[in-house]
């Protein structure tokens, strides 16, 4: 019997194809714009829980929104470690940024991993690159309680023409992207778990507003609801079944980059906590101050999730590189994966949680340099996107069937 | 595979009942070839607990962590076979 699971193309560089810098140079790169652009505007995006237009312009000028596009198409041909560390790197300067970042970059994922065997979404790659066009996502639907493997709405095909029309109650950024990738059912007459995936192009949908965005945190990325209208030519349904995107791409790429940006806004709230204890220290020489030794204990639990982000991230590379679909099926590593994201959004909330207590009353000001507001709002978004419970209620499940080491 | 070459080693109606129970199926099973792919007719991997669960506990067999793949249950005939392999 043969099984009939995609198979996902290597994402390596080619060793001929030229890349502009090395990691190390992109990634300093990413910081120079995180201080000049990304944190220069950050609490007004909070504030106003506006779109940060300037953050995506500076990522599009440095190429970053085409990074995972493999470089025969002119992208970076990053991997998932290196795209984990862009996206840790925004996390430090604004959160909203990064998960507009980490979002889009999922979305090229899905693309680049079960599409380019599609001419139609070769090309799109090549436009991608050229004209950093920024990827958003509608896979949640009212009605389906969250469950992305279910769809109400269905394509309908005609011809060589689609019609989609979908309910979706979060788009994040979507007033602002230039593509969606939209769930459905794959027919009027299909089942709710048989879905495609399908891209639409701006202009070639219609979004009407079905609520606002006005939350505790990540409140620049918009992500409002809407009903989408769409049309457009069947080559652009992604040519491997949702199931198959979402368990191979989708759901270890999420928690990976999620749990990446997460330990960026930690590891800034720890920042802002050695400032303030090294200002302390400052005021009496000689004296390791009482308030270090907890920098100390949150230091530890910053350096576990990062390990645990990266891990993770290393594991999933070289299943990818290794072109082993059973293995990113299997129970094991879809238990590992929700342990990750369980794991980071509860310590995103610890660390600065311990960061606001090392800083007192100045991290707890809004008017204050070490104000900790907007990362505490962050962090407590962490467990709820995706929730924590139905993540916890499925690794139950799958460990009565998972068997450690044999 | 037919079910007849089957029917000497594992009963393939046990299997089906299974199925109808625990499959979560969008698709009658007994409408369904033994080598129809469960996967198009609406199985999902965590259905698989379920199905797996109840055929340890009615051939009592247990399944190792190898062989909980999308192999194992992608149809009836596989499932049959995985369970004669155990069972065997």
């Amino acid at each position: 019997m043969t099984t009939a699971v995609t198979e996902l193309p290597a994402t390596e560089t080619t060793a001929a194809a030229p890349v502009a810098l090395n990691f190390d140079e992109l990634l300093t790169r990413v910081h120079a714009i995180g201080r000049e652009v990304l944190a220069v505007h950050a609490n007004d995006v909070d504030r106003l829980a506006r779109f940060p237009a300037e953050s995506i312009e500076a990522m599009k000028e440095a190429q970053l929104l085409s990074a995972y596009v493999p470089t025969e198409y002119g992208g970076m041909g990053l991997n998932i470690v290196e795209i984990s560390r862009i996206c840790e790197a925004l996390g430090n300067y604004c959160g909203s940024s990064a998960m507009i970042y980490a979002m889009h970059c999922i979305q090229v994922a899905c693309v680049v991993h079960h599409a380019q065997h599609s001419s139609y979404f070769r090309r799109y790659l090549k436009q991608l690159v050229e004209e950093q066009r920024l990827m958003a996502s509608a896979t949640t639907e009212i009605g389906t309680g969250g469950d992305l493997r279910s769809s109400i709405c269905a394509i309908e095909v005609n011809g060589d023409c689609f019609t989609v029309t979908k309910k979706a109650p979060v788009i994040s950024y979507g007033e602002y992207s230039d593509d969606l990738l939209l769930t459905c059912r794959s027919g009027p007459n299909s089942p709710a778990s048989e879905q495609v995936h399908v891209m639409v192009r701006r202009g070639e949908y219609i979004a009407e507003p079905l609520s606002t965005w006005d939350t505790m945190g990540f409140r620049g990325t918009c992500s409002s609801g809407f009903t989408v209208s769409a049309h457009g030519s069947t080559d652009q349904i992604l040519p491997t079944p949702f199931n198959d995107i979402l368990s191979l791409t989708m759901h270890p790429y999420s928690h990976i980059v999620w749990g990446a940006l997460w330990t960026g806004i930690a590891a800034d709230a720890v920042n802002q906590a050695r400032a303030f204890v090294r200002a302390e220290a400052r005021k009496t020489p000689g004296e390791t101050p009482i308030s270090a030794i907890r920098l100390a204990e949150v230091d530890l639990v910053l350096q576990e999730m990062r390990h645990n982000v990266y891990g993770l991230a290393r594991e999933y590379n070289e299943l990818l590189k290794g072109g082993c679909p059973g293995q990113i099926h299997g129970f094991g590593f879809s238990i590992r994966t929700n342990n990750l994201k369980l794991s980071c959004s509860q310590r995103i909330v610890e660390i600065v949680g311990q960061a606001l207590l090392i800083c007192g009353i100045s991290g707890y000001r809004n008017d204050s340099k070490f104000s900790l507001s907007r990362h505490l709002r962050d962090a407590y978004g962490a467990a709820l996107m995706v929730n924590n419970d139905r993540i916890t209620k499925l690794n139950a499940t799958m460990l009565l069937a998972h068997r450690e080491g044999n | 595979m037919t079910e007849s070459t089957l029917e000497s080693t594992v009963d393939t109606t046990a299997v089906r009942e299974v199925l109808a129970q625990h499959g979560r199926l969008t698709v009658d099973i007994s409408t369904l070839d033994v080598d129809f792919d469960l996967y198009g007719a609406g199985l999902t991997s965590l259905a698989t607990v379920g199905i797996m669960l109840a055929l340890e506990d009615r051939f009592e067999v247990e399944f190792p962590e190898s062989m909980l793949s999308r192999s194992t249950f992608r149809s009836v005939a596989s499932i049959a076979e995985a369970v004669a392999k155990l069972a065997g």
